[in-house]
């Protein structure tokens, strides 16, 4: 009796473990299909670890991918770079990882998780003000002044780190009201105007539309960050990763990326 | 020990055991992992300290709104008959089970800059809740209040309110007849109540990061602090923080378990 109930419960655990793995294995297919970049054969879903910076961009890479290749699905986590880098240490089944800086791809390669990352496009950062610069923002050391409610990526965050950087470039202190967790959320703050300004990408100007407006920040005082990608030891789907990172690197995905305002990588 | 004379049932225990390690071993891999060599210095510096310091407040202030406020919109729940009241009693229960960020996006189009309320008060008197202390408490009370009114309501709906009518008949003044009768015999669901709520606000993230950003000092309540420790790759410091958390809150709860027990 005991042992009748014990090896019932064994096998609802085992059915329990088959239907987890089955669903995460539900979007394989058996279709593979010829790349175009490097001539291996594809198949599966890829799983891509990429900077929120970058949302657009690949969301837009993804479904170009998908249609070259028959039978591949792209699934995307994005997050600040920092989040990605500790989710990846903690062994979450990423294919690739795509960071905002160079720091956090390190955290992860001298960790040995990955190996050779590639810069792929490189970004410049910019103030957005509300539409039409309400608070006449001319300059970086207009976010200074008081009366100007500041927000900032948090200095662990990629955006944050080069935010400080050009704060010191520019030899001035700002107060943020506050240092949120993405560049996205400080995008967030800016467009429903509970920011007056805000330091992000240049993207995300782009992004932003008519909600919006931008405030250039001279090459003197801005820093230029690079992008870089890397295929996961680890990797559930390793073809698929290799695919996927010479699809961001061929004409195709530079010419995505270039459209949504990023630069080509510095090297 | 066993007080009806239940007899032992194994299927029973043995579930039941499955769920209380459930909960259990988490709680048992933060202690384990937890950086004891260096624990009282992670904890005691500014940044640890200032975030502990500001839940603290923002938590006890935010119960202190849900007894002023959260009190008379339970009782008007549980006593008073009116048309709508269902609807009333959903939507004021309703952030129990919305996800607390939709909250803070809620807040933010409400009591924001640019919000319903928010913007007439902005350019009455130049102040706005977002990236402030007060925004925290907002926040918090917007999650954790529900917890008090439905607790209180369902304390206040089960008494006998016979008991009530009795003193009144015999002379005792309203007041008296809710300071000796109401108050006596609603304690333990008060109680509880609050307890729930300041709990809740305690652990309050998702409305808060979302309406009142993160700032150290300022908004950066405990949950913010090791959500960013943990997302920077500071998992010491996250898991030291953690910890003071679950130390508290435990006690807590437990000491107040025993005592609306005895009451």
């Amino acid at each position: 009796m005991r042992n009748h109930r014990a090896r019932m419960g064994v096998a609802v655990i085992c059915l329990a473990i088959v239907a987890m793995l089955a669903a995460a294995c539900g979007t394989s297919s058996s279709s593979t299909v010829r790349t175009t970049a490097a001539s291996q054969k594809v198949s599966g879903a890829v799983v891509v670890f990429a900077a929120a910076s970058l949302k657009d961009a690949f969301d837009q890479i993804g479904k170009q991918f998908e249609q070259a290749n028959q039978g591949v699905s792209v699934k995307f986590n994005y997050a600040g770079s920092s989040s990605l880098a500790t989710q990846i240490k903690q062994a979450a089944p990423a294919d690739v990882f795509a960071s905002a800086d160079t720091t956090n791809m390190d955290t992860v390669t001298n960790d040995n998780l990955a190996s050779g990352p590639k810069n792929f496009a490189s970004n410049t950062l910019e103030i957005m003000v509300g539409a039409g610069n309400p608070k006449h923002i001319k300059s970086v050391s207009d976010l200074a002044n008081s009366d100007v409610k500041v927000a900032v990526c948090a200095s662990d965050v990629p955006c944050g780190k080069y935010t400080q950087e050009v704060f010191k470039k520019a030899g001035v202190t700002v107060h943020p009201v506050s240092e949120e967790t993405s560049v996205s959320s400080v995008v967030t703050k800016v467009t429903l105007g509970e920011a007056d300004a805000g330091v992000v990408y240049t993207t995300d100007v782009k992004a932003g539309g008519d909600k919006i407006s931008g405030v250039t920040i001279p090459a003197n005082q801005n820093v230029t960050a690079e992008y870089p990608i890397v295929a996961l030891k680890d990797a559930p789907n390793k073809d698929g990763a290799t695919a996927f990172i010479n699809y961001v690197l061929g004409p195709a995905g530079q010419k995505v990326l270039q459209s949504f305002g990023f630069k080509p990588a510095g090297k | 020990m066993s007080r009806s004379g239940q007899r032992f049932n194994p299927v029973i225990s043995g579930l039941a055991a499955i769920a209380a390690l459930f909960f259990i071993l988490p709680l048992t891999g933060l202690v384990i992992r937890a950086p004891w060599s260096s624990m009282t210095k992670t904890i005691t510096s500014s940044g640890s300290l200032d975030a502990l310091w500001l839940t603290l407040i923002a938590s006890l202030a935010t119960t202190a709104l849900a007894l002023i406020f959260g009190f008379p919109l339970a009782w008007l729940l549980a006593r008073v008959q009116f048309r709508g009241k269902a609807l009333v009693r959903g939507l004021t229960t309703l952030p129990m089970v919305l996800p607390p960020v939709v909250g803070g996006i809620a807040l933010l189009l409400a009591y924001g800059r640019r919000g319903l309320v928010g913007e007439p008060l902005y350019s009455a008197v130049g102040f706005s809740l977002p990236f402030t202390t007060p925004g925290v408490i907002v926040a918090e009370s917007f999650v954790a209040m529900p917890f008090f009114v439905i607790t209180l309501e369902s304390g206040l709906s089960s008494m006998n309110t016979r008991l009530e009518d009795a003193a009144r008949s015999l002379g005792a003044s309203r007041l008296t007849v809710f300071r000796r009768v109401t108050l006596p015999l609603i304690a333990p669901s008060l109680l509880a109540g609050t307890v729930l709520a300041w709990s809740r606000a305690v652990g309050e993230f998702g409305a808060t990061i979302t309406f009142a950003g993160n700032l150290p000092g300022v908004t950066q309540t405990a949950p913010l602090a090791i959500y960013i420790s943990q997302s920077s790759g500071k998992i010491d410091e996250a898991i030291a923080l953690s910890l003071v958390l679950v130390v508290v809150s435990l006690a807590v709860m437990i000491g107040t378990r025993n005592r609306s027990r005895s009451a």
